[in-house]
């Protein structure tokens, strides 16, 4: 079997399984999943721009919120429905990043990081300033009447799993072509050797620009997903710990996999939840975890598989 | 052989017929519990995050509640059982946790979360898994018709029936010139709207409007723009930062003249008043839900059910005087939990098949009698808003001790139907 076809089968594999998945766990896992599978998405956009790009950004929660606030209030305040509100939420992440872009991309490394964080937290104050409009810290509930997406109800744990199957299934396959191709090639050039890439003739900063950007549209749909699919939209989801969030999905997963982001949002979850019924130092202990994993295994899980096992892992 | 037990040489005879006898006495006990299913309570708690001063004496208060309920024959003649999850004072872990508690622990209903984007960011949730969701977060999100029919709140008075319930008193007793000072979010909005609007119809007026926003730790900045004219200043302040307010507030009017001071005590829930540097307080007044120092009016009902969670009369622990409660709001798990059991007994209620028949059992309810079910005091319930309506103290700092000066009507806190959730469909 040639790389191409293992990389498909697989991919294709892990898609049927988690579909399947619904039939056969309890409701409980079943929501989770579908919970699990958007914020996969996010972290599939935070592993283009971290991952495959070299961006390493602190300020994603911007974007997320972004994506959320713009299906949010056209909802709230216009009275839309869920698919022009899903569509203004994806491109509000995806033009909020490249707006961001257009002056953060102007630094690298830790100042990129500091410039970043800076903007979400600006975003997410602004959120709190706005609040006759954005309801501030308290957030709003997205009207019941506004979640019917072609006529299914997303209020329903059906209708809300293959909707996010959907938009999990579709950033996988996207994330997978795009970094098969050759602009895929050119982000990775541009995170192992940006100066040899500008001396073959790329442009790094229209690159990096180009993929924050799709970075962002990852974001925005996920976060306009997450509030559509689950109810709520609220500033929480601005705060710098949704910016951390999914830096710690990928790294666990496997930075430039495209299958990390799933794997590593999968795992952090349960490991919260599970060692949630055992202690009130949870967080205490996914600290720990993560430090063992940057010890023992810094390329992440996959990323270790890849190393040692499966090379043709994208 | 034989034992040595406590200091004693019981006999192997003795130990045996202590045995039988204690398995007997177990007998008579038991049959009750034997036969019945627990019902199983969720409880949504901020162990951990923000709200965790408030979750610790949350979850004391239920645990207190719990034993009084089983001491008293339980829920329908069922033991019951309180099932605590933490949520992390953080919606998305809050929807959750609902998902969690219901799913996965069966739990007949969810009770219990206090800050207000936990509560808007899992209603939505608990209405989509039809379960019962009892708050005591005291914001208008429930009366001002934002959650849905499952979502309800009779154990605490909102924030708007609050601040409308004070201003007469405030205008009447310390001036009629208000200087506002409030986070610049939804909570201070809430002050900042509803108080301002109290006091313009008692004839008041709000002379300045001052926002502080969230991250702010020092407040000097602020205090000079508390205009000269003001003869009242209005202060509610929450989070990590209100003690350094409270005391830059003192450091700011020193010895000189000040404004009278009228303060929600969410300023100093958990703190102790007699803390140093707020000696300046001396004399000011404060809201209080409950009086957090025993009053020598207190009923027997106040009385009982300090002594069941374990505050003493200053409002402290009783095992360390230095751990002050969140006495203020705290009794509305007390309350929620004896809500739970009237409402639970009326509809009849068997299992999660009843759930409906729970809701509108509750929606039923009305007069809300003091008692050992209500130690706060007496409330009203609106059926059509799901929310509660009580009185409300104003205490006044004397000799570092809170004293209660007044108690507002039920009256005065009640205000047109925001929302009439019964029209809706579960």
């Amino acid at each position: 079997m040639t790389d191409g076809a293992k990389i498909w089968t697989l991919h294709l594999l892990v898609l049927a399984a988690v579909f399947v998945a619904q039939f056969l766990l309890p409701p409980y896992h079943a929501t989770n999943l579908a919970r699990i599978m958007v914020l996969a998405v996010f972290a599939m956009g935070y592993n283009i721009a971290f991952g495959y790009t070299g961006l390493l950004s602190l300020g994603h929660a911007l974007f997320f919120a972004a994506g959320m606030y713009g299906m949010g209030l056209p909802v709230w305040h216009l009275g839309w429905l869920s698919l022009p509100a899903l569509i203004a939420g994806l491109v509000a992440g995806g033009a909020l990043a490249g707006v961001v872009g257009l002056l953060a991309l102007r630094t690298a490394g830790v100042s990129f990081m500091i410039v970043t964080l800076m903007f979400a937290q600006a975003g997410y104050l602004t959120l709190l300033y706005l609040n006759t409009w954005t309801g501030g810290d308290e957030g709003f509930v997205v009207l019941s009447e506004a979640r019917v997406l072609f006529g299914f109800d997303l209020a329903t744990d059906t209708a809300r799993f293959i909707t996010a199957f959907t938009l999990f299934a579709a950033g996988l396959l996207a994330c997978l072509l795009l970094v098969r191709s050759p602009f895929g090639r050119v982000m990775v050039a541009m995170r192992e050797n940006e100066e040899r890439s500008r001396m073959l003739g790329y442009d790094p900063f229209r690159i990096k620009l180009l993929a924050l950007a799709v970075s962002g549209l990852y974001a925005g749909l996920a976060g306009a997903a997450y509030g559509m699919l689950f109810g709520y939209v609220g500033a929480s989801f601005a705060t710098i710990q949704y910016s951390i969030l999914p830096m710690l999905y990928v790294l666990l997963g496997g930075a430039g996999t495209v299958l990390g982001p799933f794997l590593g949002a999968l795992l952090m979850f349960y490991l919260i939840d599970i060692t949630s019924n055992y202690t009130d130092a949870y967080l205490f202990v996914v600290g720990a975890a993560l430090v063992g994993l940057v010890l023992f295994a810094p390329k992440g899980i996959l990323g270790t598989l890849r190393e040692r096992v499966w090379r043709w892992l994208p | 052989m034989t034992q040595k037990l406590f200091g004693v040489t019981p006999s192997r005879r003795a130990v045996l017929q202590g045995a039988g006898a204690g398995l007997l006495t177990a007998g008579f006990a038991a049959p009750v519990w034997a036969q019945a299913a627990p019902v199983k309570l969720g409880f949504q708690l901020h162990r951990t995050g923000i709200g965790a001063a408030y979750g610790r004496w949350y979850e004391r208060t239920a645990q207190a509640a719990l034993k009084v309920v089983n001491d008293a024959g339980g829920i329908n003649g069922r033991p019951v059982e309180i099932v605590f999850e933490d949520d992390g004072t953080d919606p998305k872990r809050g929807a959750e946790v609902v998902e969690k508690l219901v799913s996965q622990h069966n739990c007949d209903l969810i009770f219990g979360p206090l800050f207000s984007h936990v509560v808007i960011g899992s209603a939505p949730r608990a209405g989509e898994l039809k379960v019962p969701y009892l708050v005591c977060s005291e914001g208008f999100h429930v009366a001002g018709g934002m959650l849905n029919r499952w979502t309800m709140q009779p154990g605490i008075t909102d924030v708007r029936a609050q601040v409308s319930s004070m201003a007469p008193w405030v205008l009447a007793n310390l001036g009629k010139k208000v200087t506002m000072v409030f986070p610049d979010y939804a909570f201070g909005h809430d002050h900042r709207d509803f108080f301002t609007a109290a006091v313009e119809a008692g004839g008041g007026e709000v002379v300045a409007q001052i926002a502080v926003p969230p991250t702010e730790t020092s407040f000097t900045r602020y205090l000079p723009q508390i205009p000269q004219e003001t003869e009242v200043l209005y202060h509610v302040m929450v989070g990590p930062a209100v003690l350094t307010f409270v005391k830059e507030l003192g450091e700011f009017y020193g010895t000189g003249a000040k404004p009278q001071i009228f303060g929600f005590i969410d300023s100093l829930e958990a703190v102790d008043i007699a803390s140093p540097g707020l000696e300046f307080l001396e004399g000011t007044h404060f809201w209080e839900g409950h009086c957090r120092g025993q009053q020598a009016d207190a009923s027997e009902h106040e009385i009982a059910y300090r002594a069941a969670v374990g505050v003493d009369a200053n409002g402290a622990s009783v095992s360390d005087a230095k751990d002050v409660s969140t006495y203020a709001h705290m009794f509305s798990v007390w309350e929620t939990l004896h809500i739970i059991k009237a409402g639970m007994e009326s509809a009849g209620y068997q299992g999660t098949a009843d759930r409906q028949k729970f809701v509108e059992a509750v929606e039923a309810m009305t007069e809300m009698p003091e008692s050992l079910a209500h130690v706060q005091g007496a409330k009203v319930f609106n059926g059509k808003t799901h929310q509660v309506f009580g009185h409300q103290f104003i205490s006044k700092v004397e000799g570092g001790k809170l004293v209660k000066v007044h108690t507002t009507s039920i009256e005065d806190s009640i205000y047109p139907d925001a929302v009439d959730y019964t029209t809706q469909s579960f």
